[in-house]
């Protein structure tokens, strides 16, 4: 009777789970909510160029970061239809950076999800003597140029990375995130 | 409605029937009433502090100081959650309702720990928690209410957890989000909103307990053409924080509630320029109608974070000779103040500081208006150090009211100072954003010189207004306070991960269990079938983590509190 109970129950709840799963893949397939594509340019999500194009000359050496969300090259949509969507830019001399870092930095770019793996929050302040990402919601902190690892902090892992390429003077993304995006919530 | 039917289906009720006991403590649920909720068996824990007066007190006594050293845990159940466990234990009549971070709820029979059924929240992927708890249900007739990070009200089936309804409060992507008890009177489930560090304006709403439908919504920050707007300069009241973060007390007598706010965004004085009312205050307001019956602001144009996020506890208290029915406030700005209630309004009384606290200069004796040191008003480009830190002299953890010993219990952090910067220019205001214009990397938490300890836990004998005693803890003490009719209190609240009993008249420790994290949960005491049971929930994170980490950059340490949330229930075994 129980475990004919507790089948009922998983079912559900595996109907359920999977319901959810399509429904957020059907959200994600929207552009604006999709996640950074190979190939997507960045701009600048708030501030005043809020829109505007990223290019690596406005990345100053050595940090601060720059958040901006992607953008579809050919449509021309900007994907912030979740905050999950945004990333840190910040651009450092190439010899600066840990070796794998550096495989996925050109022009010692690198790009990581601006989203806390502790909390999910998603402001940042710069350590600009450690060359350090510090969230101010719970003082976890990151250092970008080694693949954004935990230095210190409750976060729990790294910031998901973002491969890049530049082409003609742009930024791009290199393909999608390595690493799961957001926190851990249940 | 979309995103409504998304959540709901995105809630999960995982029941568990083993036709034992379980069954039958759901069989003898016993539905809540007003009468109930006014006057609750002592056996019973009905709400988020017991009763309506604040006093997080058991009547209970027979765990008491003869026998509190042969208290044993009788069980315990892990919650499978991280972060910090504060809710506490509500029991009606053998079932116990426990909620958990991620708004997650536990309906356990409270004689054996069976789990009887549990409400998991699949929260929306990009919800920030910037404060990753929840503190507990309310309930009323046969409905459990659950407050949501992800700025939801949802009333559940006492019996078996199956949403009733579940109603959006606010929209969480602009960071309004809920972490209190919910509050019950007559028939309106009434909820404070959170979210002052990203630009909200925070309101407390009532909704229909039976429907779901909104009755009254008062916003804590008036707007134009209201009373106190004029205390914001051009359309900084849109943003101004003064969150709704604890649940409030209810006098009904007078049918008013009574709800402490938070400080006023971006911090920095000259943000927000003005009083800033209602912020960093008590506001009174009216059961049925959500009316602003009065007020008190505690201090104005705050700019030390100093949120007044506790309700103050509803006392009789003697002065010369006559007993005013009072609101007692241990502050986060350090003071413990004295308040006369009314039905026309909130009277000052007094206030004196319950730890060192170097910003006030003087207080009116009249109004009560604190006059500032104006080297200690941190604003646009400047850093200031001031005591107590911005976590100040108590934090949100609730006091206690013995109403057997007439004393008020308070955890208190001593010898902590903090170092704010305001940023240059005020942060121009995004929706879901961080808006505290503070240079968070100039943020510094100190240790006073010369100090021996940080944490305490203070007795004040409110009639004399003296302290009576105080324990004190090496560091933090973040432990929410129960007293009982044993002559005892309880709390943890130390990286230790102690939680104690002290003799409620002398301070001395009498039991102490070491559990598996730290104790920032809320007690609770309760009876089954003649037993009386002490009951809490430990689990470290939230401030207490975030206090600790800053602690040992200052200390040069690395203090490991280990995570990890579990319901902890003791007895005295006969």
């Amino acid at each position: 009777m129980i475990s004919k109970r507790r089948r009922v129950l998983k079912a559900a709840w595996g109907a359920g789970l999977g319901w959810l799963m399509h429904q957020a893949a059907m959200a994600q397939a929207e552009p604006r909510n999709a996640r950074p594509q190979e190939g997507d340019r960045f701009v600048f999500a708030g501030g005043d160029r809020k829109g505007v194009i990223v290019t690596p000359g406005d990345l100053p050496l050595g940090g601060p970061q720059i958040i901006a969300f992607p953008q579809d090259p050919r449509s021309a949509i900007v994907r912030d239809g979740s905050r999950l969507n945004q990333v840190l830019l910040i651009r450092f001399e190439a010899a600066e950076l840990a070796e794998a870092t550096r495989s996925r930095a050109p022009q010692g770019i690198v790009a990581y999800s601006a989203v806390c793996t502790h909390a999910g929050c998603d402001e940042w302040a710069w350590r600009s003597e450690q060359k350090m990402l510090k969230c101010p919601c719970h003082d976890s902190e990151f250092d970008p140029k080694d693949g954004a690892r935990v230095s210190s902090g409750p976060a729990p892992r790294r910031l998901a990375a973002l491969p890049l390429k530049v082409e003609d003077g742009v930024v791009m993304a290199a393909g999608g995130f390595v690493g799961r995006v957001g926190f851990q919530s249940v | 409605m979309i995103a409504n039917t998304l959540l709901t289906a995105a809630a999960c009720v995982i029941g568990f029937f083993s036709w034992t006991s379980a069954a039958q403590s759901l069989d003898r649920y016993s539905a809540v009433t007003d009468d109930r909720l006014l006057n609750p068996e002592p056996q019973n824990w009905l709400m988020y502090r017991g009763t309506y007066n604040g006093f997080g007190y058991s009547p209970l006594d027979k765990i008491n100081t003869q026998n509190v050293k042969k208290l044993a845990p009788v069980w315990s159940f892990s919650t499978g959650m991280l972060e910090g466990h504060q809710a506490p234990p509500i029991v009606n009549n053998g079932v116990m309702f426990v909620t958990t971070p991620n708004g997650q709820v536990l309906a356990l029979d409270a004689k054996n720990g069976d789990l009887l059924w549990r409400y998991v929240r699949e929260l929306p992927e990009d919800v920030i928690q910037a404060h990753p708890t929840n503190r507990g249900v309310a309930l009323f007739e046969d409905k459990v209410y659950v407050a949501t990070v992800d700025a939801h009200l949802a009333a559940l089936d006492a019996k078996t957890g199956k949403v009733v309804w579940d109603v959006a409060v606010d929209d969480y992507k602009k960071a309004y989000y809920l972490t209190l008890a919910p509050l019950v009177a007559k028939g309106k489930v009434m909820v404070g909103t959170s979210g002052g560090e990203f630009g909200i304006r925070g309101y407390v709403a009532a909704f229909d307990a039976r429907t779901g439908k909104e009755v009254w919504k008062t916003y804590t920050i008036p707007g134009p053409g209201e009373p106190g707007n004029e205390t914001w300069a051009g359309d900084t009241w849109k943003t101004g924080g003064a969150s709704v973060w604890i649940t409030g007390h209810y006098d009904p007598q007078l049918n008013l509630t009574y709800w402490g706010t938070g400080n006023g965004g971006p911090w920095p004085a000259d943000m927000h320029p003005g009083d800033s009312l209602y912020t960093s205050s008590v506001v009174a307001l009216d059961a049925d109608t959500g009316k602003l019956k009065g007020y008190h602001q505690y201090h104005w144009n705050d700019n030390w974070d100093w949120d007044e996020v506790s309700a103050p506890l509803l006392i009789d208290v003697q002065r010369d000779g006559r007993t005013i029915k009072s609101l007692v406030h241990p502050g986060r700005n350090g003071y413990l103040w004295l308040l006369e209630r009314r039905a026309d309004g909130i009277k000052f009384v007094d206030a004196k500081p319950f730890v060192k606290q170097n910003v006030f200069t003087s207080i009116d004796p009249k109004t009560g208006r604190p006059s500032y040191d104006a080297e200690k008003i941190v604003s646009s480009g400047k850093s200031v150090t001031f005591c107590p830190s911005q976590w100040g002299g108590k934090d949100w953890p609730p006091a206690a009211y013995n109403p057997r010993t007439r004393l008020l219990y308070v955890p208190a952090h001593e010898n902590l100072c903090a170092t704010l910067q305001g940023e240059s220019k005020t942060p121009s205001y995004e929706p879901g954003k961080r808006y505290t214009g503070i240079n968070a990397n100039a943020t510094k938490l100190l240790v006073a010189p010369g100090a021996d300890h940080i944490g305490e836990l203070q007795a004040w004998d409110l009639n004399s207004g003296k302290k009576v005693w105080t324990y004190n803890y090496k560091y933090m003490n973040w432990g929410p306070v129960l007293t009982t009719g044993g002559a005892l209190v309880f709390a943890g609240g130390s990286n230790d991960r102690y939680f104690r009993a002290f003799d409620a008249r002398t301070g001395r420790v009498l039991w102490q269990f070491r559990t598996n994290s730290g104790v920032t949960g809320v007690p609770s005491s309760y009876a089954v079938d003649g037993v009386q049971y002490i009951a809490v929930q430990s689990g470290w994170g939230v401030d207490a983590q975030k206090m600790q980490g800053r602690l040992d950059s200052f200390m040069g340490t690395k203090t490991h509190v280990p995570q990890g949330g579990v319901v902890w229930v003791f007895a005295v075994r006969e």
